[in-house]
Formats: structure tokens, sequence, C-alpha cells
């Protein structure tokens, strides 16, 4: 390979699959991911994404398929012979070593003079400020702490690649937040690669460049989070990342990025789509709260539903509303209080008349 | 709120008061007695030692205990032979059981659940038959004309029969055969906690396994292991069983020794002596490892 280092990823997964007996664990994988970025790994429990992370570790052996890290196969290569560190959920700190001992373990398995293990040890505990809790034993941290002494463990031995298994799973939901920042932050200041597996949308959204959503050992999209959110694959990936209102029908027409889908007793809604939309088929039209807009006027205009408000209630910065359409599929609005007030500020009971543009809502075949 | 407290206080009064009294009861006080004939003399007749008081010229009993006994045992080197070859053979041996027992412990533990169960069985099988039916049989296997000379001969591996019986070697099998299962299983209890994470986060750090197994495995399972070599060493420096049916007559045990003295002799006092050191002897070693791995949780 003459390909220049830069260019080469940091990680890059061909065609692995792993079955636990009649389980697929991870099926036929294939995923690049570049130097310095916060790539995630998220899914429902189950979706094969902590297998994939174990073994790009090495604690798993693929089936079938490749690993590879900074262009080397590492496929067959136990886990002492892997340029990554990994950050476990539960910590998995050595309970019988201090807090400084369990971050010089690695350094010491890489046989690193005392004087370079005290220094680097000690540089590790202030990145994450745990300068003073060096003499610790496990036991005697809090949740934040023992999760910044695995951190601090994983990091000294200067990982060209950091994998974390659910690294704020452990920690209440205050802590959590202020971890999701320190993460990023801690990130962009060592210039490496982070691998995070999650479960939480919302976590994966707010820290990763990229995310590789997986269900059922597959990868079913990978993209910014951005594009995963605005341009979901399919109806599972778009209720995985928030809210979506779906409206089932049948591809009518498709001119360019514009299709048409004939929803039953919704009449014809009009939506866009990135391509591979023929008519005739199956699909969904996808709206999400936050396009959904509510007003006075009777129905008639392109996307408008008669509807009646079910529920609404002021969360601070926005309205949420529950919409009850004529045959009774139940629609969620999000409407800033200027969209409110210009909705001419209904009350629940209401007849109102929902709308979406057509640029918004995604066809959604899968 | 009152009453129930009050039957709280008592039910926890039962619950430390009924050991304690047991150990008071079965454990001090005997011990307390033997350590009282321990400091008088033999006599013929019942019982078969002077008494610890007497009475004196005044009103007050006289106290007649003296520390003969012991310094008979400290200066004779029959009975300070004995204790050091008690101590060098329960102490081989034990270190023996746990080369044993360390893997089949941590097998056991490995294996899924399903085989966990029946594999401790097969370790406390034994007991379900008699300790000392158990050590006999072994005369029948070792012996010149048992099993495992007789198979051998007539595989023609040997001529004339190994001498296997009635030396230390068989009291070393009986030993490590005895008291394998009281090894076992602390080892496997330690084991079967273990957090086999920590294995995986050794060789994230770049511990290949045998590493893993020094650094996390081994001192991890240290309070089991300790455990383990006292639950044999205790028992076998006093064993006496083991080393009358599979020991030669040149197997020097202080068991044996105490045996001669309080059936043989009929010296009760000098017996109770001896008893006395050895109990010195077991509780010294198990008090010192106690502290020594005494948890880190408990000592902050």
């Amino acid at each position: 390979m003459a390909a220049d280092a830069a260019a080469m990823p940091a990680i890059a997964v061909a065609g692995v699959s792993k079955r636990f007996g009649e389980v697929r664990a991870v099926d036929s994988v294939t995923l690049e991911i570049a130097r310095g970025e916060f790539f995630c790994l998220l899914g429902a429990s189950g979706s094969g994404k902590t297998t994939l992370l174990r073994m790009i570790a090495g604690f798993e052996q693929p089936d079938r398929g490749r690993i590879s890290i900074d262009g080397e196969d590492v496929t067959a290569a136990p886990p002492y012979r892997r340029p990554v560190n990994m950050m476990f959920q539960s910590y998995a700190l050595f309970p019988h070593l201090t807090v400084a001992r369990n971050v010089a373990f690695g350094l010491e398995e890489e046989g690193r003079p005392k004087a370079e293990i005290r220094t680097r040890v000690a540089a590790a505990l202030d990145l994450l400020d745990m300068g003073g809790l060096g003499g610790r034993k496990p036991h005697q941290l809090s949740g934040g702490q023992s999760q910044r002494a695995a951190l601090a463990r994983a990091l000294v031995k200067e990982p060209k690649i950091l994998l974390l298994d659910e690294p704020l799973a452990a920690l209440d939901k205050r802590l959590r937040e202020r971890a999701q920042g320190e993460l990023v932050a801690l990130r962009k200041r060592l210039g490496i690669t982070f691998v995070m597996v999650t479960h939480d949308q919302e976590e994966a959204m707010g820290m990763a460049s990229r995310i590789a959503l997986m269900r059922d050992g597959a990868v079913l999209q990978v993209g910014s989070p951005r594009d995963l959110y605005e341009n979901p694959v399919s109806r599972y990936a778009a209720e995985f990342f928030g809210t979506a209102n779906l409206f089932e029908g049948r591809v009518v027409r498709v001119n360019g990025p514009h299709v048409s889908v004939e929803c039953d007793t919704l009449g014809t809604l009009q939506a866009s789509c990135a391509g591979g939309v023929s008519p005739g088929s199956a699909a969904a039209v996808m709206a999400r709260p936050e396009h959904v807009t509510l007003s006075r006027a009777p129905a008639g205009e392109t996307n408008m539903l008669p509807a009646r408000l079910d529920s609404l209630s002021f969360l601070g910065s926005f309205y949420a509303g529950e919409v009850v359409l004529a045959q009774g599929q139940r629609v969620s609005a999000r409407l800033s209080p200027a969209e409110y007030a210009a909705a001419g500020a209904p009350n629940a009971g209401e007849e109102v008349s929902l709308s979406f543009s057509p640029q918004a809502a995604r066809v959604l075949t899968r | 709120m009152k009453a129930a407290g009050r039957l709280t206080v008592r039910a926890r009064g039962l619950v430390v008061g009924l050991p304690f009294g047991w150990l008071v009861l079965f454990v001090l006080l005997p011990s307390l007695i033997v350590f009282a004939i321990s400091l008088v003399e033999p006599r013929l007749g019942a019982p078969p030692f002077t008494p610890l008081f007497s009475h004196g010229s005044g009103a007050l009993p006289r106290f007649d205990g003296k520390l003969d006994n012991y310094l008979l045992i400290f200066s004779d080197s029959l009975y300070v032979a004995a204790f050091l070859s008690s101590i060098r053979i329960a102490v081989s041996a034990a270190l023996i059981t746990l080369v044993l027992a360390y893997p089949m412990a941590y097998a056991i533990a490995r294996t899924g659940p399903r085989w966990r169960t029946p594999l401790l069985m097969l370790v406390v099988l034994p007991f379900w038959t008699s300790f000392l039916i158990r050590v006999y049989a072994w005369t029948g296997i070792l012996n010149s004309n048992g099993l495992v000379n007789n198979a051998l001969r007539h595989l023609g591996v040997i001529a004339e029969p190994l001498p296997l019986l009635h030396n230390e070697f068989a009291v070393y099998l009986g030993i490590v055969y005895s008291y394998l299962p009281f090894m076992v299983l602390p080892i496997y209890a330690v084991l079967e906690r273990l957090d086999w994470k920590l294995l995986e986060a050794a060789a994230d750090l770049g511990a290949p396994p045998w590493r893993a197994f020094l650094r996390v495995t081994l001192p991890l399972s240290l309070p089991g292991i300790v455990a383990g070599l006292l639950l044999v060493f205790i028992p076998a420096v006093g064993e006496f069983i083991i080393p009358e049916l599979l020991g030669g007559p040149g197997t020097l045990m202080i068991g044996r020794v105490l045996w001669t003295e309080f059936f043989s002799n009929h010296d009760w006092p000098l017996a109770s002596a001896l008893a006395i050191v050895l109990l010195v002897l077991v509780l010294t070693p198990a008090i010192a490892l106690a502290r020594v791995t005494r948890r880190p949780e408990d000592a902050a």
C-alpha cells in the first residue's frame, strides 16, 4: 500500500462477522474510521456494537473478515499486542492496586524505566484532574473519579486509538453531561482517534463526529449526527434518532428529489428523497416534530391535514403538542413560542390544521 | 416500637451469644482444662495427675502448678525434633496441596455454571466416606502386595515391589489426598467472585496471559490461598491417623508422640503440655496470616 499515511484509516473493518452459537452478533460489517475521529457505534442492546468494539480491542476473534489498525492487519493479534487501549464500562480498575499503580500497570508491562513511569503517571493523573488521588485504592473513589482513573490508565500508554465501552453509563445524569464535554475536549487536545460504544442517541449526537447505527449485528447507516437525523435510511433509523412522525403509504410519483406518496385516508403527501425510490413501492413520509406547524386555517394546501390538538405542554423553550388526525393517528409537534403565536395560540381540544414542508419531510422505503 | 426494638436487641444478643457460648464451652474451657493439667505431675490413680491446688497450711489453697513439663519439652531433643518434623511435613504438604489444588479451583471457576456444581460435588465426594477408612484404604493401594505394585509388576515395569507404604512419601500422599478439598474450596470461592474483565483490562494494557495471572489473578486470590494453606497446615501439623497408618517407624510427628505420652505412658500432664505447645504453634501463623491478608477495605 503506497497510500500516504494520513489518508490511511485508523481502523478498517472489512466484512467482519461473529456468531455466538445461533446468534449472529456481528453480520458482515465493513467500516472505515479515520484518524482523529470521535467515532460512535450506536445501537440498542444486542445490536452487536459491543462485540464489534471487543473485536477491535482483540477480546473476540471474528469468524470472518479482517480488521486493520493503521493499515496493519491485526485480525489475529492478541489484545496485548494492539496499539489500542480500552476504557471498560465497569472501569475494571484493579482493586488491589492504588490509582497510581493502576495507571502505571501498562507502562510497567512495556518495561519502561521507573523514572519515566513516575513522570508519565503523574502527567496522566494531572491531565484528568486526579493529581491528589494517586495513593487511593479504587474502592475509595467516587463514580466520577473511577471513570477518570480508568481513562488515565488507558491514555497513559499514549495509544493511537482509545476505545470507550459505554464510558458514561455508570455516571449519574449530572456528571454524565459534564463528562461528555470533557471527553470531546480531551480528544481534541490529544488528537487521537476515539471509538465509543453507546446505546444513548443523545450522547452519540452530542459527542461523535461520525456515527454508525447498528441493528441486529449489521450497520444500518454511517454518517454525521446531522446526516443521520435529517436523512435516516429507514423507519428504524428515523425513530432511533429522536421522534419521527411516520405516514405510511405508496409512492405514486417521483420527480427528481420530489416524491408524492399516496397515504390511504390522508390523501397525497409530498416529500423529498435522495433517490432510490420508484413508483409503486410501499413507503413512509417522515416529518420531525419541529417541522410540523399548526394553524387555524382550513386544510387544503400541500401536506396540510385536518386534526385536533389533543394536548399541549409548555416546556420553556418550546411547546410540545400532541395532535390527533381524523383517522386516529397521533402526531407530535414542537413549536417555538413564535410559531405557536403565529398558529393563533390554539388550546388543547381545538380543531387545527397541521402541515409540514415537503423539503423537510423524507420518504423512507425501508 | 420500643418492644420491637427490645426484641431485636434480644435477637441480636442471641445471634452473637450462641456462637460465643459455643466457643467458651467447647473451645476455651477445654483448652483451659488442658492447660491446667499441663502444669501438674502424673500419678497413679484417678484422675492420673496431681491436683493444681492443695490445702496448704493457711486458709487459702496453695497453687501447685509448675512449668516442668514445658521445660522438659524444650530440653528433650525428641520433642523438639518431633515438632520441627511435623512443621516441615505440614508446610511441605500444604504447599504441594496448593500446587495441585490451584489449577483445579481455577478450572472449576472458569467452567460454565452447568458443570460447576457437579465438579464441586466431585471435590467434596470423598467426605461421604469416613476419613479413617479412606486413609486405611491407601494401605491396600500402596503396600508391597497392593494395587499399584501388583499392577506395575504385571506390566513388567518392576521386578521388586516399590517401597510405597510406611515412609514419608506415603504420609505426604495421605495429607495431600485428605486435605485437597480444604484447599480447593476457598481458592474456588475467591476465583469464582473474580471479575474476569480485570484480566481483559490487563491484556489491554499489554500483559500476556501469564503476566496477567501473576499481577492480577494471583494477588486477588491470595485470601483463598492463605485460607487454604491454614486449613491444610493446621490439621496436618497435629495429624495422628495418617502418620500412624501410612508413615514408617521413622516418621516423627507430634501427633504420634502426644498419643504415646497419653495412652502408652499415661503421662497426662506432659501430653497436655505438648497439646498446648501445638496449639500455640498452630495459632501463631494463623493469626499472623489473617492479619496480613485482611482486606484493605476493613483496614481503612
